[in-house]
């Protein structure tokens, strides 16, 4: 059924497909009771965790199948083979590799292949009983779905020289091949690795005839393959690992070559060929190759000469050894500043010209850096080091470059970035100048909370080649339309590029692009900028990429109104009809232990530490998975490890320095909902004073049966129940002093800690929020004081009660921001303030709601009809126009 | 009636759609599930669509109707959840036979009459066979991750069992299908296996797999080619997927099939992904369209629906696929 060649494939979770091509297979060998004491000793005692840290240990060392083995008389080796299999099965960075289930009996062989959903290898089956139990045994092993290992054994016994060997293997062969009809790709010949230079004369061909038998089986037997255990080879020298590692290499380097490619081999017990000295490389070529009598004499009187050495461990500075331009690649690729000025003043002395340095060198090594980023072979963290080390470079080459004016770079083109009015977040937006920075591109880099006009008149003045526009939250998105219009307007022809967290395809397809005639790409994240800037601006291909952008809108746009006119909403009334009904006779209300508003103007941010939902923070940097499971992910695994070490340095450095400052102000308060839609919060016990009202909107999507519309007012008792309810709100903060270190870093053309600062700010103000939602629930208002949630449990949000925030999906009218500052006096006590477009100010911080209810859920508002905005305006004392303006995002 | 595997090299196939989808739109009862046989049974079986088969075959006939008349050329019997393992929520281990024997036998009776009405378009009968409730490489227990709530051979014995009933029943093809893990499907393959040896015959197999989400791997955890690699020791008619997602989400991993396979390739997605109240809302025109894209590639050769699909969207694929060659296929 293989589409290429009759090639051995194996799959664990992913697949293995050996080729002509593929380097040799090393199968991990340590999870071998037989080869292992430790291993063994693990599963005797049923300590299967530590067991499996050997399994997941030998696959990031790069075993590419793991052998597993249970023979031992103490041990029920089909009990343990099925146990560890399945154990295996539940670790994906273990059980993507194929596995090789290694026994000499046969029932634990099959147990074992019950339990694969992979295609293992069975290691291994012989001749040994004959040829009935061999033929048996391969039908099976072809109705379960897996490669075998054929031993070179037979009814006579185990091969040991070369006839022998290919007496058996051609034997197996035709057996298999003809009678069962197994796919002779499947066949691994194992064709016994051993002892040589053991002092008895019958063992001297023992690894030569290995290595020829290989080579008349590779040119013999089509498709099949060649495996062996080569540290038995070796044997003699127990105790001597200097010569056991040149033996290893040499042997593996010849039977390489004669056509073994796979092999259990202990990488560690490995020299590397070309650095096996010369003198011990002749002794011990003579011992394998059998080249002259006295071999095993020659290299038993060297090795006693031979100390073993144990390898230092240190860090590797070969590469300082290397020509200038290598080093120069080096230091960028690796993000390693330590070395850069000290080349770069070379390479400064070397070329005629200083900006050289920039245009030759410099461009070269980020070349190198653009192509493994793109090919998928960087992580975004590591592209933003690199630029790091290229800032440092280019800061350091100014001054030369200024008292030698003529040389002007030339640079790919001017791009002016900027996050829009009312809008605070920027760490997407500089990841993406930092990216277009490294391709050569110039960039004006306007910052935060930008007016159009100053956007209009930049791109002006500084006759840019596009314009970038950011934003996070909601009301940006309108801006962005509003600035395509005045581009329009004022007959722009340059290209606008959207991004940021909200933004989308579709929104841009439907709103933003119809205004603007000339091209609005959406750019879904920051490594795409590259490419999409590329494009543009090359002159000759970019008007046909324009207008297939243009005409991929269209049919976006299409889609979206045909999509939109299928819906269906009902009245307002009617959905206050179906509102979420809670039984206000039975259900629960604690009244708080605490009532009025709190502040803290300096929490102590350690308390954070253990709150924090790190996942958000690698998607920051657009690394996509799990925390903790990124930090072992095959492919982001060790970018997002090296991050993490940073993202701990940058902490505990926050932490000590008290870096940061964390307020937060909250409150509880006497609430109660009026008119259905309207929370009262009162003033006084009475409840007769009603300080300020809150505003919810209510689903109007046509609902199944049985499925309410809910607003955010039904969690709170009606006022006609006569019940008392409680709600509350919140801000915290932990923004106080980001702008000014990431200014430092800034300073210092390190973007990457400037990135990292804000991030963090970011993630310690989710914490904190979570960490004062719990607090309120056990404490203050106390009614879950019995909860005792992981933090896993919290970061999903098993807890009752919830903490919704405006501007999100179950809230997300902005303007609810005032009620809340207004109630709790936010800006006055802990500082944080309200931008035009109502984000808060600084960036890394929260705001929202607290319901206490435990029926009260999140869920999304989706789509409105005018009629809610008409009313919603009446209830807001707003006028319509403001209103639709701030709703936008939600009409239908 | 010509063979299958030389029908599929010269045009494509088209597989039916849901059935679960049609039989909702009869509204059936607990009495009409029970029906005069189960008058009396033990326990409540409304839902238990499967047994409709025995208590309302002339709906069931109806819906393969409506699919044939539709355009399609291969039928599933009502059979995805008769197994001994999966009919245990309803305690009906008992009549497995039957249900696959008589889902197989009304089924064939339907295509039989189609291809004596039109012997150029020959109809077959594929015998469903579901992945079970139960996997094999995945523990329920988030405790005991080395537990298993079913064994290989528990899996051997319950497929055998359905695949000879549905074979005896007269399906021409056997769809081990919605495979989210690999496991439980080579549990079936070596049942099948089995059969055709003791019976010293030979049936094509469908084999189509489930790509659950976004990641783009089975629920056990394969990549699309290590799944494709799993179940490569058993000659197959075809290899694909079906159902979890829409058409276009399903395109990556049925070109990953075409490029690294031989066999023939099958697709049935369902009508989109769900909405937020759980339907499908493609229309025939909408699924169709992103079905032309696997046309325009020249990806498959068997092309039909799951979830959400009615006979107007087989209608729509049918007509369409009409113009266009199948996928060269070289193994069969």
């Amino acid at each position: 059924m293989n589409k290429e060649k009759k090639y051995l494939r194996l799959s664990g979770l992913e697949p293995l497909v050996i080729t002509p091509e593929s380097n040799f297979i090393n199968v991990g060998e340590r999870t071998n009771v037989a080869g292992s004491r430790k291993f063994l000793r693990l599963i005797k005692e049923e300590k299967f965790d530590e067991a499996l840290a050997i399994a997941r240990h030998q696959v990031d060392g790069g075993a590419q199948i793991i052998d597993i083995n249970m023979d031992d008389g103490l041990l029920d080796g089909k009990e343990a083979m099925v146990r560890f299999m399945n154990l295996i099965a539940a670790e994906p960075d273990i059980a993507r590799v194929p596995i090789m289930i290694d026994s000499s009996k046969w029932e634990i062989i099959e147990a074992g292949l019950q339990v694969a959903q992979g295609k293992c290898v069975v290691n291994s089956i012989s001749l040994k009983e004959g040829e009935a139990n061999f033929i048996v045994q391969a039908k099976k092993i072809k109705m379960y779905g897996a490669a075998i290992i054929v031993m070179a054994f037979d009814e006579v016994g185990q091969a040991d020289n070369y006839d022998r060997r290919i007496e058996i293997a051609k034997r197996s062969y035709d057996v298999l091949v003809d009678k069962v009809g197994f796919p002779s790709e499947d066949i691994i010949f194992d064709l016994n690795i051993f002892p040589v230079a053991t002092g008895m004369d019958e063992h001297k061909r023992n690894a030569i005839d290995f290595i020829e038998a290989t080579r008349w089986v590779r040119e013999n037997l089509p498709n099949v393959n060649v495996s062996g255990g080569v540290s038995n080879v070796s044997f003699s020298f127990r105790g001597n690992d200097a010569v056991r590692e040149a033996m290893h290499s040499v042997f593996l380097y010849h039977a390489i070559k004669a056509g073994m490619n796979i092999g259990i081999v202990n990488p560690t017990m490995l020299e590397v060929y070309d650095e096996i000295p010369k003198d011990l490389l002749e002794r011990v070529e003579d011992v394998i190759l059998d080249r002259r009598e006295d071999a095993t004499e020659r290299l038993l009187d060297f090795a006693e000469s031979v100390i073993s050495t144990t390898k230092e461990r240190k860090v590797d500075l070969s590469w300082r050894e290397k020509p200038l331009q290598d080093r120069i690649t080096h230091s960028l690729v690796k993000g390693l500043d330590e070395y850069i000025i000290e080349d770069i003043e070379t390479a400064r002395l070397e070329a005629e010209k200083p900006i050289q340095v920039i245009e030759g060198n410099l461009m070269i090594g980020m070349n190198v850096v653009g192509d493994l980023f793109g090919s998928g072979k960087m992580f975004l963290p590591q592209v933003v080091k690199s630029a790091r080390v290229m800032k440092k470079a280019v800061a350091y080459l100014l001054p030369f470059i200024e008292l030698d004016k003529d040389g002007a770079n030339q640079s790919n083109g001017k791009i002016l970035l900027a996050t829009v009015k009312g809008d605070v977040h920027d760490i997407g937006k500089n990841i993406v100048g930092v990216v277009l920075g490294c391709n050569n591109y110039d960039i004006v880099d306007l910052g935060v909370m930008v007016a159009p006009e100053k956007i209009i008149q930049a791109a002006k003045d500084q006759n840019v080649d596009a314009i970038g526009l950011s934003g996070l939250i909601t009301p940006s998105l309108d801006e962005m339309v509003y600035l395509a219009k005045e581009m329009e307007r004022q007959n722009f022809e340059v290209p606008l590029l959207i991004g940021g967290a909200t933004t989308s395809k579709a929104h841009t397809a439907v709103k933003i692009d119809p205004q603007y005639k000339n091209a609005v790409v959406h750019v879904h994240d920051a490594s795409r900028a590259v490419t999409v800037v590329g494009d543009l601006l090359n002159k000759r291909t970019n008007q046909k990429y324009i207008s297939d952008i243009k005409a991929d809108y269209v049919k976006v746009r299409e889609g979206f109104e045909n999509r939109s006119n299928n819906k269906e909403y009902v009245s307002l009334s009617d959905a206050r009809k179906n509102k979420f009904k809670i039984d206000w006779n039975s259900t629960e209300i604690k009244a708080p232990n605490f009532i009025g508003t709190q502040v803290f103007e300096e929490f102590d941010l350690t308390k954070l530490v253990d709150y924090i939902d790190w996942s958000p923070f690698f998607r920051t940097w657009e690394l996509a998975g799990k925390f903790p499971a990124i930090l072992t992910d095959e492919v982001v695994g060790e970018a997002a490890s090296n991050l993490f070490k940073d993202a701990k340095i940058m902490l505990a450095k926050v932490l000590d320095e008290k870096l940061l400052t964390a307020k937060a102000v909250f409150g509880i308060f006497p609430a109660n909902t009026v008119n259905d839609d309207d929370i009262e919060i009162y003033a006084d016990a009475e409840r007769n004073k009603v300080n300020v009202q809150f505003v919810t909107l209510r689903q109007q999507a046509k609902k199944k049966d049985g499925i309410p519309n809910i607003a955010l007012a039904d969690f709170v008792a009606p006022k006609q129940t006569g019940i008392n309810d409680y709600m509350g709100a919140f801000c915290v903060s932990t923004g106080f002093g980001t702008a000014e270190l990431a200014a430092e870093f800034e300073k210092d053309h390190d973007d990457y800690n400037s990135i990292m600062i804000k991030a963090l700010a970011d993630r310690l103000a989710e914490a904190f929020a979570e960490y004062l939602h719990k607090k309120v629930r056990k404490e203050y208002w106390g009614y879950a004081n019995a909860e005792n949630l992981s933090n896993e449990e919290l970061i999903k949000e098993d807890y009752k009660g919830i903490r919704p925030a405006p501007g999100y999906p179950a809230c997300p009218d902005h303007t609810e921001k005032w009620t809340i500052w207004d109630l709790l006096s936010v800006k006055e006590t802990i500082g944080v303030e309200l931008t035009d477009s109502l984000a808060m100010w600084p960036a890394a911080s929260v705001s929202g709601y607290y319901f206490g209810n435990e029926k009260a859920k999140y869920f999304g508002l989706g789509k409105i009809t005018e009629e809610q905005v008409k009313d919603f305006a009446v209830r807001k004392n707003m006028d319509l126009e403001t209103a639709k303006k701030w709703l936008n995002p939600n009409l239908v | 009636m010509e063979n299958i595997q030389k029908i599929i090299q010269d045009k494509i196939l088209v597989l039916d759609g849901a059935m679960g989808t049609m039989i909702q739109q009869y509204k059936f009862t607990e009495e009409d599930y029970r029906g005069e046989q189960f008058k009396d049974f033990k326990i409540s079986v409304k839902g238990n669509n499967d047994m409709l088969s025995i208590t309302q075959p002339e709906a069931i006939k109806e819906i393969h109707k409506k699919y044939l008349e539709a355009g399609a050329d291969i039928i599933e019997t009502n059979t995805f959840s008769s197994t001994t393992i999966a009919m245990a929520d309803y305690e009906m281990e008992d009549y497995v036979y039957e249900l696959n024997y008589q889902s197989a036998k009304i089924a064939k009776e339907v295509a039989d009459e189609f291809t004596a009405k039109n012997p150029d378009k020959p109809r077959f009968v594929a015998g469903s066979i579901g992945p079970t409730n139960r996997t094999a490489s995945m523990s329920p227990d988030v405790n005991d991750p080395g537990f298993r709530a079913v064994t290989f051979e528990d899996l051997r014995v319950a497929y055998k069992q359905q695949a000879e009933a549905l074979i005896d029943g007269g399906v021409d093809v056997l769809l081990v299908e919605t495979v989210f893990d690999t496991l439980n499907a080579k549990a079936a393959l070596f049942a099948i296996e089995e059969i055709k040896a003791e019976r010293n015959i030979d049936i094509p197999i469908m084999l189509s797999g489930t790509i659950t989400d976004a990641s783009g791997r089975t629920l056990s955890g394969q990549t699309a080619e290590a799944f494709l690699i799993s179940v490569s020791h058993i000659p197959l008619l075809s290899v694909g997927f079906n159902c979890a997602l829409g058409a276009s989400q399903l395109t990556p991993h049925l070109e990953v099939l075409a490029q690294k396979s031989d066999l023939g390739i099958s697709a049935h997605p369902n009508a989109g992904l769900p909405n937020a109240f759980g339907e499908y809302d493609e229309t025939p025109e909408m699924m169709a369209n992103q079905i032309k894209e696997y046309l325009d590639k020249n990806l498959i050769n068997i092309i039909g629906g799951c979830c959400g699909t009615t006979p107007a969207h087989i209608k729509a694929i049918a007509d369409m696929v009409k113009d266009y060659k199948p996928r060269v296929v070289t193994s069969c």
